[in-house]
């Protein structure tokens, strides 16, 4: 037998690491040169100093206000993700709806993409007055509102994304539409609705946090940052969006993560690979 | 010759397609016995596919009968009676080689240890032993199809349905894999309806083959395929091989012919 | 034609049917989870709509008047960020495509600098740009077009690469310079992922004017106009939401001006859809 078979991706993890670690070189280099930059261009310079401080201030400003920091950023956390799993989940649910009944679908599809227009953030005074000010309820259904259509986008282009010869070789097996969908068009929708998740962790934290901007506990962090830019201590408001930056990266990379473990057999965590 | 029933029996199948007004088929009538291996050959557009689907019941036809199997074709899909092959494998990428076999087998209720068992038989039949555990993407475009070829059979039809299952494959590996056709065809004994482009294919694999032609598309030609079974590499060299090949060639040309001068008789 | 219209007075009904019905059931059976329904927390639609020929404030001119200017305003600064934003991402992806070196160098930050909620940083970019004497509105617009550039550069990075290689071989044995490939082969086979990412753009660039606005105590705005009405929630409800409707309008409005460019300038095969 002379035809080409692909090895399975290789069990050799040190070789997998080795690559990596390879590609990320670039990247690693421009990260050191920049903090170093960063530094010593308003060290040097003195430039703007008080808008923009010097990486060092930051992180010891960071260290200083730690706990008030740590428990500002995961208040707003638990809003961003409780705003996101009642988004995405609602989302899901209303895809897979959709999906079924497709007259229904086609015709709504237009619309949820207008939807996605809406400047959500907008509506941040009206669920303040709903469910109080200080209620981190107002922010987290702004964030579900923000994560709802994107997911529910990208779930129903998934599920219906299906090559016409996938339903013809179902319907030879006279599958019913549960069946259908149970075996060809929720796995086929897995790589679209994760990365709607991945868009949504971002807006949910951005959701949250930007939310406080028209009133919340002063509790959350974008309270903190109005708070602290408002008052010139840029520092302070500088060390908060540190936390607010890395706290969104870690939501971002958990979610990539569970993507990985759930989709191995996809494309795109493949090795190398011939064709 | 065979008087048991037809496995597959058409009568005065027509199909309109609405949007074009296209005449995909025009009165249709074929038999296939049981145990033949039945070619439709014919160029672009001549409905050899969307024939392959109403025998299926994917497509309807717009009037005419279809027996499948002692049964309409619809009764006959509910049923079961019959694997589809298509040009595409149509694997499913998120299963592996042995689960996509056992796809079928899964909607039909089988048990995990019936089916295991089956998906191992269906494995040493195309010959795939070491591969159950690859996925789609690890295996080529000939592997792929034997996968597809083993799902199609892992419910035992006693009908095979397979839409030119090797057109996207080059010309060794096509040779080899309509000798594993021909070799699972005896194997199982199995009624197959093949569908191609390629004539020299057509004549080596089958029992019959039907010559269509477009505009409307219908069935110009029959031809007997009298070689010896079972066939092998020096079938294609005899002499009665190409004679039959010029004898298909023909009719195609014929029927080519045929649709630029409206009224002529067709020679067959 | 007539079925979309049809689909838009369906949906439009339904949406106001919801509201309506969820309005009384709420009232008659004395809601208060999740939020009290009465008056105040749910206006009839009618008399949200109804309050735009209302004069905003004593003997001040027509509600609807007053949020048309602020709708302008607005649209304003945001066209201006997408446009800066859009221009800055794409000649961002051009120099990408050019150097792997610089895109596994660079590309991790262009998407952490979507973590970093500009929004938060607003003020800070306010008192700067403010102190080198530009208007406040440039600032906003500022905000907008970061909030633009990243999807119109990832985007546009992705369109450049996304020509077929045999294309690019073609264009190689013709010894085409690499401006001329840019122009002739990649920038046209960018354009559905361009208008991918305009299409969110365009709503990011107006969130971003809409809440730019507030950092920079700019009240021409559609942001100030939701921050003073939503000071006289209490007396007046119907005017905020009012309002809200009016962004809302607006923010599809930008989609649907990017969705008919579309049209008008690509042509593309339908999806596979099943």
């Amino acid at each position: 037998m002379t035809s080409a078979v692909v090895q399975p991706v290789p069990r050799n993890f040190g070789r997998m690491m080795g690559r990596r670690a390879r590609d990320w070189v670039p990247a690693i280099v421009i990260f050191v040169l920049g903090i170093g930059a960063w530094e010593g261009f308003v060290r040097g310079l003195d430039v703007q100093r008080f808008l923009l401080p010097p990486p060092s201030d930051i992180l010891r400003t960071f260290w200083e206000q730690r706990d008030t920091l740590t428990s500002a950023g995961l208040f707003t956390f638990k809003e961003a993700l409780g705003g996101f799993v009642i988004g995405s989940g609602a989302a899901v649910v209303a895809a897979l709806v959709l999906a079924r009944w497709r007259p229904l679908g086609d015709a709504l599809m237009p619309y949820a993409i207008a939807a996605n227009a809406v400047p959500i953030i907008a509506f941040a005074p009206i669920t303040n007055n709903w469910f109080g000010i200080l209620s981190p309820a107002s922010k987290m259904v702004i964030a579900a509102v923000i994560c709802f259509f994107p997911v529910m986008v990208n779930t129903l282009r998934g599920l219906t994304s299906v090559r016409p010869q996938s339903i013809e070789l179902m319907r030879s097996y006279a599958a019913g539409e549960v069946e259908i969908f149970r075996r060809l068009r929720i796995p086929n929708s897995l790589p679209y609705v994760f990365t709607g998740l991945k868009v949504a962790t971002v807006l949910a934290m951005i959701g949250a946090i930007v939310g406080d901007y028209f009133g919340g506990s002063q509790e959350a962090l974008g309270i903190q940052i109005r708070r602290s830019a408002g008052i010139f201590a840029f520092e302070e408001a500088w060390a908060a969006i540190f936390v607010a930056s890395v706290l969104g990266i870690a939501f971002y990379a958990a979610v990539a993560l569970v993507e990985r473990l759930v989709m191995s057999w996809h494309p795109s965590a493949r090795g190398s690979r011939t064709e | 010759m065979n008087d048991q029933a037809a496995v597959v029996s058409l009568h005065g199948v027509t199909k309109d397609f609405a949007r074009g007004g296209v005449r995909a088929l025009q009165e249709i009538d074929l038999e296939v016995r049981p145990r033949e291996f039945v070619s439709l050959i014919g160029p672009s557009g001549c409905g050899k596919s969307t024939l392959l689907r109403v025998i299926g019941d994917l497509v309807e036809p717009t009037s005419g009968e279809v027996v499948v199997n002692g049964k309409s074709a619809h009764q006959a899909r509910l049923e079961r009676d019959y694997g589809i092959v298509f040009q595409d494998a149509v694997l499913y990428d998120w299963r592996t080689a042995a689960k996509n076999i056992s796809l079928p087998l899964e909607l039909l209720g089988w048990d995990r240890a019936r089916r295991t068992e089956r998906v191992r038989e269906m494995v040493e039949l195309v010959e795939l032993a070491g591969f159950e555990q690859h996925h789609p993407w690890q295996l080529s475009g000939g592997m792929q199809q034997r996968v597809a070829i083993a799902r199609a059979l892992s419910f035992d039809p006693p009908l095979l349905l397979m839409d030119e299952p090797f057109g996207a494959l080059d010309e060794m590996t096509r040779e080899r894999m309509n000798m594993e056709v021909l070799r699972i065809w005896e194997e199982s004994g199995s009624t197959i309806v093949f569908v191609t482009h390629s004539i020299a294919e057509a004549v080596f694999l089958s029992t019959r083959v039907f010559v269509m032609s477009p505009r409307p598309g219908r069935i110009t030609g029959v031809v007997d395929v009298d070689l010896a079974q079972p066939r092998n590499a020096e079938t294609r060299e005899q002499e009665r091989f190409f004679e039959l090949v010029t004898e298909v060639r023909e009719l195609l040309r014929a029927g080519e012919g045929d649709g630029a001068r409206v009224g002529e008789e067709v020679s067959s | 034609m007539l079925r979309r219209g049809l689909t838009l007075v369906a949906v439009l009904a339904a949406l106001w049917g919801l509201w309506e019905g969820y309005r009384a059931f709420g009232v008659a059976v004395g809601l208060t989870w999740p939020f009290e329904v009465n008056n105040r927390t749910m206006p009839h639609i009618h008399d949200m709509i109804g309050q735009l020929f209302e004069p905003s404030r004593r003997n001040g001119p027509l509600l609807i008047e007053v949020l048309g200017k602020a709708s302008l305003f607005t649209a304003k600064e945001a066209a201006v960020g997408f446009a800066l934003g859009a221009g800055v991402g794409f000649l961002l992806a051009v120099v990408l495509v050019h150097s792997m070196l610089l895109q596994r160098g660079f590309l991790p930050y262009i998407v952490a600098s979507q973590t970093v909620p500009i929004l938060a940083i607003a003020p800070m970019v306010v008192v700067w740009l403010g102190g080198r004497g530009l208007p406040g509105w440039f600032s906003v617009s500022v905000i907008a077009a970061y909030l633009t550039f990243f999807p119109v550069t990832i985007n546009a990075l992705r369109g450049l690469q996304s020509a077929d290689p045999r294309a690019h071989e073609l264009m190689d044995s013709y010894a085409a310079s690499r401006w001329t490939v840019l122009w002739k082969l990649r920038v046209p086979a960018s354009l559905p992922y361009l208008f991918a990412a305009f299409k969110i753009a365009a709503t990011a660039s107006i969130v971003g004017a809409i809440i730019g606005e507030l950092p920079a105590s700019i009240q021409d705005g559609l942001g100030g106009a939701i921050l003073n009405f939503n000071q006289y929630y209490a007396s007046s409800p119907e005017s905020l939401w009012a309002t809200n409707i009016i962004a809302a309008l607006v923010g599809i409005a930008f989609f649907l001006a990017v969705v008919l460019a579309e049209r008008l300038v690509v042509r593309r095969a339908p999806e596979n859809l099943a």
